[in-house]
């Protein structure tokens, strides 16, 4: 099973600002403006995780009731491109 | 180059040089009151040359240089020469300024507190900002605002004010006695004239100020206001900075730190009083 992990700590500059959060990604010199979930998903791969574990533990702290694999593994893949996610 | 002309615009210092005596003949005319750059050195070079030798005598046509190029850079008539050299200096500022974050805004100020103006070509930016010159406010700049990453000021660059269109005869309406420019017709922005700033703006152009209200303007509209939230205002601030990229982690830094701090809002207005009125208001708020 595919391991993800957030990109370590001092690689990222997060900002949280209302409805969006400035992230400015220190390896690539990009500024990526997130919209939910995609902080939740920093979050909670602070740790490593594989699809399974990071649903559980989105259910967990968000009070997800309908989450969705296929969505969530869009999502990573999508901030595993920009390099935000790496596969642990 | 055989003309050259030296000169300071708030903290940025240029030397001018062309092939030609006339555009230098003009420049250093409508900057005849702008101190010359710190301790004699220039942060940036301009040229302005001809196309080809020849050039400079068979239909002159100047092509802007210096330390930055612009690959497709159309040569313009030598009657142009004021608005070569603006646009030369604008290019090199745009490209090589490091210093300071780069916003392509106007900005007045009063009791050391900035109004930031930013918007598309044609939103008001400069009209507005003469206006407010003309109205008790200090002018900082009608092209560039230069924001500090270190201090969050903002710094003025107050280069003469390029007046397009409608805007040429609502400005001179409002300050006949002012200084202007030649009349340039049929240039690629339309009609154009510069406006001197005035003697105020040029005393105070070294002095910073503390950034207390950013406006969108929007030109054409039924007057209407809005507040704008800080991640738009951040978005919208880095497509209006030549150069946030390239100050990197600073930039991101400056930026963040501004939106957070500063109010945003945005303005459509249908004739200048109302902008006017617009603008001593979010002043007033902020």
């Amino acid at each position: 099973m595919t391991r993800y992990v957030a990109a370590p700590a001092a690689s990222l500059r997060l900002v949280p600002l209302d409805a969006l959060t400035l992230a400015y990604h220190r390896p690539s010199g990009i500024t990526h403006v997130l919209a939910s979930p995609a902080p939740e998903l920093l979050a909670a791969l602070a740790a490593p995780a594989d699809l399974a574990t990071l649903l559980a533990r989105l259910q967990t702290d968000y009070d997800l009731a309908d989450a969705d694999p296929a969505a969530l593994a869009e999502r990573l893949a999508e901030l595993e491109t920009a390099g935000l996610v790496l596969r642990a | 180059m055989r003309h050259a002309h030296h000169l300071r615009i708030g903290p940025v210092g240029f030397r001018i040089g062309s092939d030609w005596r006339a555009p230098i003949d003009a420049v250093a005319d409508l900057y005849r009151d702008y101190p010359a750059p710190a301790d004699g050195v220039a942060d940036y070079t301009v040229r302005l040359f001809a196309a080809r030798p020849w050039r400079r005598w068979m239909r002159p046509a100047i092509t802007l240089g210096g330390d930055y190029l612009l690959p497709d850079a159309v040569p313009m008539p030598l009657a142009w020469g004021v608005l070569a050299a603006e646009m030369a200096m604008n290019l090199q500022l745009a490209l090589g300024e490091r210093r300071y974050l780069l916003l392509h805004a106007s900005s007045v100020e009063r009791d050391g507190r900035a109004v930031l103006m930013t918007g598309v070509s044609g939103a008001g930016k400069s009209t507005l900002a003469a206006l407010l010159m003309t109205r008790g406010w200090r002018l900082m700049g009608d092209e560039f605002a230069l924001l500090d990453p270190e201090s969050g000021a903002v710094h003025a660059f107050p280069r003469l004010i390029s007046l397009k269109n409608e805007s040429v005869g609502v400005v001179q309406a409002a300050v006949p006695d002012a200084r202007f420019g030649p009349l340039l017709t049929g240039t690629p922005k339309g009609d154009l004239r510069h406006l001197v700033p005035d003697a105020r703006a040029i005393a105070m152009a070294a002095a910073p100020a503390t950034p207390a209200v950013l406006l969108f303007p929007s030109f054409g509209y039924a007057a209407a206001e809005r507040p704008v939230p800080p991640s738009e205002a951040f978005v919208r601030l880095t497509q209006a900075s030549t150069n946030y990229t390239a100050l990197g982690e600073r930039g991101f830094d400056a930026l963040t730190r501004l939106v957070q701090r500063v109010p945003a809002r945005a303005i459509d207005y249908p004739d200048t009083a109302t902008a006017v009125a617009q603008v001593e208001a979010a002043w007033a708020a902020a």
